[in-house]
């Protein structure tokens, strides 16, 4: 059982490494693949596919807003930043996006034609931003959530193929691809951990059918939110007391922003010192950010998490 | 026991009945749960005053003593709170259809606890949120209250509560503003609105109770007088009352137990309208039966709609603000036609 182990310990640790270096220019998860500036090879018209339907971007656009967060990591990470001059005031990642004031939760269309673009990326919001942008004349991309990775990866190309970096973007996505792999290769499912994922103090989680849990579903973790799935959206909100009873090895928390929870918050709430999570180390604070992006970071998010479990299966072998 | 109960008058008879209601809120409360505590173990740690019986895991006595119990205790406090402010403000008020948020108390928790969300440190929601609920409802009441009684003379009552409408309005549109600002708050301050007793513990005893007794004790002294007060301002004047200071006395009080009652649980609607009502339809008009009823009844109601929040989709929730309104919607509708018929 031991040797296993630590190889995907040690493994973990080297990938850990370099993730400390997550502030580096975002071009770094392109694995450095010949994507240069002249790589725009595509020919403008495009016609991209969004939420929104099929969208026709008639020349190369040299002035992007995103209302979206994720949206903004894509872009950058792409290497189509310097065509950005306008990200919503959630897009905090990477800190050279040109932050405003603009909302991409109660967008105003007008405020964003003021940045006069020529493409505006944008996900879910309430209203018709994109029939809004349509009649000012604005070409709108509308990117929501993604429901599992597959679609985070055509959303990368798609922004690809908008904006005259199809080729960065195929590099970033096959190089998050085979991250994910390897990571997945190196998980040992049989090990059999259980977690619990809390996205607020009021133990709000995920399951399985939710983009994030398809994550922790890849490395072959086992979700205690699974089991009040039902009726729920994906995003169930758990008695404490099941939580305690479950006893989950691991516990992540993507609250650690919003709520500010921490390893000290958890075992301080009552009869949460029961779990052996709380009591063996395996409360892991996670970025929120990152938590509730899909973008490139996702593969920063599943070794976090990789790692994690190897922590608690060393621990107990 | 049927001789016990028949040989009393219909009032000690009922409150008799009332107390064996929440006993058995209580013990349910208790007993019921999405972990399976058998009920033998239940009676043994009962009987154990809080130790850890043989044959029970740790892990069971945990959850009974630091999750359960507390949480009967708060949801209790917040029931009676809730149902007692009720029966007082429709006293006062000399409207069926008064509740404890009636006087702005709601709209001002809802303005604190969004600012603590939004704007408050992070680290600190679970002391904040509940601090700026409880001063931001007594603050909604302060500023309905010193706005409405000034104006409109003899009509103090109609006047408060129009002054309680306008300030709610401005408060909720200030909080909504503040959310719009920072709506990645948004689902903490939704879940806060909805009502809940799911991280209870017994922090919220401790910051509950004071008010609570306090509170409660007052509206229970004062009983007699609402009484009084219910048939008219100038007929309890010529009685030689003195309603200016018994209104703001109650107001206090009913506020104080409000205020209290959502910093630890949120909004819970209805239970200010839902039980003094079904007291009223059991003993009668009386606040000397009403008001001590509705503190028992709303108690053992509120320990049940919790035990239905915790078990109905377990092994998650619902939001306890959800069922209440859910039972408690309907039964104000039967409310409001009755008391459209009657006047």
């Amino acid at each position: 059982m031991g040797k296993p182990h630590s190889i995907v310990v040690a493994l973990g640790l080297a990938l850990s490494l370099a993730a400390c270096s997550s502030d580096d220019p975002p071009e770094r998860v392109t694995g450095g693949g010949g994507a240069s500036p002249s790589s725009d090879t595509s020919s403008f018209p495009v016609t991209v596919e969004g939420t929104n339907g099929v969208v026709t971007v008639d020349h190369r656009p040299a002035r992007i807003v995103s209302l979206s967060p994720t949206a903004t990591e894509d872009l950058f990470a792409i290497g189509a930043g310097e065509q950005v001059i306008a990200v919503d005031d959630q897009s905090n990642y990477p800190p050279e996006a040109p932050m405003t004031e603009l909302s991409g939760f109660e967008p105003n269309a007008e405020a964003i034609a003021g940045y006069e673009p020529d493409l505006v990326v944008f996900a879910t919001e309430p209203g018709d931003l994109g029939s809004a942008l349509e009649t000012l004349g604005v070409t709108a991309l509308q990117l929501d959530a993604a429901p599992a990775l597959e679609v985070a990866y055509e959303q990368i190309e798609q922004l690809g193929l908008a904006t005259g970096h199809q080729a960065e973007a195929e590099t970033l996505v096959d190089g998050m691809r085979s991250q994910v792999d390897e990571l997945v290769a190196g998980a040992d499912p049989s090990a059999g951990l259980s977690f619990y994922y809390e996205l607020d103090d009021t133990f709000y989680s995920v399951t399985s059918k939710t983009f994030i849990g398809q994550l922790f579903e890849l490395l072959g973790l086992e979700n205690i939110a699974d089991a009040a799935g039902g009726g729920s959206g994906g995003y169930p909100q758990l008695s404490a007391e099941y939580i305690i009873e479950s006893d989950p090895d691991l516990i992540f928390l993507a609250d650690t922003k919003c709520c500010g929870q921490s390893r000290e918050t958890v075992s301080g709430r009552p009869g949460w010192d029961q779990i052996a999570a709380v009591s063996d180390g395996g409360v892991v604070s996670l970025d929120d950010d990152v938590a509730s992006r899909w973008g490139p970071r996702v593969v920063d998010l599943l070794l976090e998490i990789a790692t994690a479990a190897g922590a608690v299966e060393a621990e107990a072998a | 026991m049927s001789t016990l109960v028949s040989s009393g008058s219909p009032r000690s008879r009922a409150t008799l009945i009332g107390v064996a209601v929440l006993i058995a809120a209580i013990l349910a409360g208790l007993l019921i749960g999405p972990v399976r505590i058998g009920a033998a173990n239940v009676f043994r740690w009962l009987v154990s005053f809080g130790g850890t019986p043989a044959g029970m895991s740790e892990q069971e006595a945990s959850i009974l003593a630091e999750l359960r119990l507390p949480r009967v205790i708060v949801a209790g406090l917040v029931g009676a709170s809730l149902a007692a402010s009720g029966a007082a403000y429709q006293a006062v008020f000399r409207n069926p259809l008064a509740d404890p948020y009636l006087l702005g108390a709601a709209a001002g928790a809802g303005l604190g606890a969004t600012i603590a969300v939004g704007y408050g440190p992070a680290g600190a929601i679970d002391v904040t949120v509940p601090i700026a609920a409880f001063v931001g409802a007594l603050v909604g009441v302060g500023l309905a209250y010193g706005l409405g009684r000034s104006s409109l003379g003899g009509r103090a009552g109609t006047s408060l509560v129009l002054a309680g409408v306008a300030v709610a309005s401005f408060l909720t549109a200030v909080q909504t503003f503040l959310q719009q600002q920072r709506s990645e708050t948004l689902r903490q301050v939704y879940t806060w609105i909805l009502g809940r007793l799911g991280t209870t513990g017994w922090d919220d005893v401790w910051l509950a109770l004071p008010s609570v007794a306090l509170a409660v004790t007052t509206l229970w002294i004062v009983r007699r007088l609402l009484d009084v007060i219910e048939v008219g301002d100038v007929e309890a004047q010529s009685l030689g009352l003195n309603v200016t200071r018994l209104r703001l006395v109650v107001v206090l009080a009913a506020s104080l137990a409000t205020a209290a009652a959502v910093a630890v649980a949120g909004l819970i609607g209805f239970v200010g309208i839902i039980v003094p009502h079904t007291v009223r339809l059991l003993v009668g008009g009386s606040y000397r039966s009403v008001l001590p009823l509705s503190v028992l009844f709303g108690a053992s109601f509120l320990i049940i709609v919790d035990v239905l929040a915790r078990t109905v989709v377990a092994p998650a929730e619902i939001p306890i603000g959800v069922i209440t309104a859910l039972v408690g919607a309907p039964f104000f509708l039967v409310v409001l036609r009755r008391n459209r018929r009657a006047t």
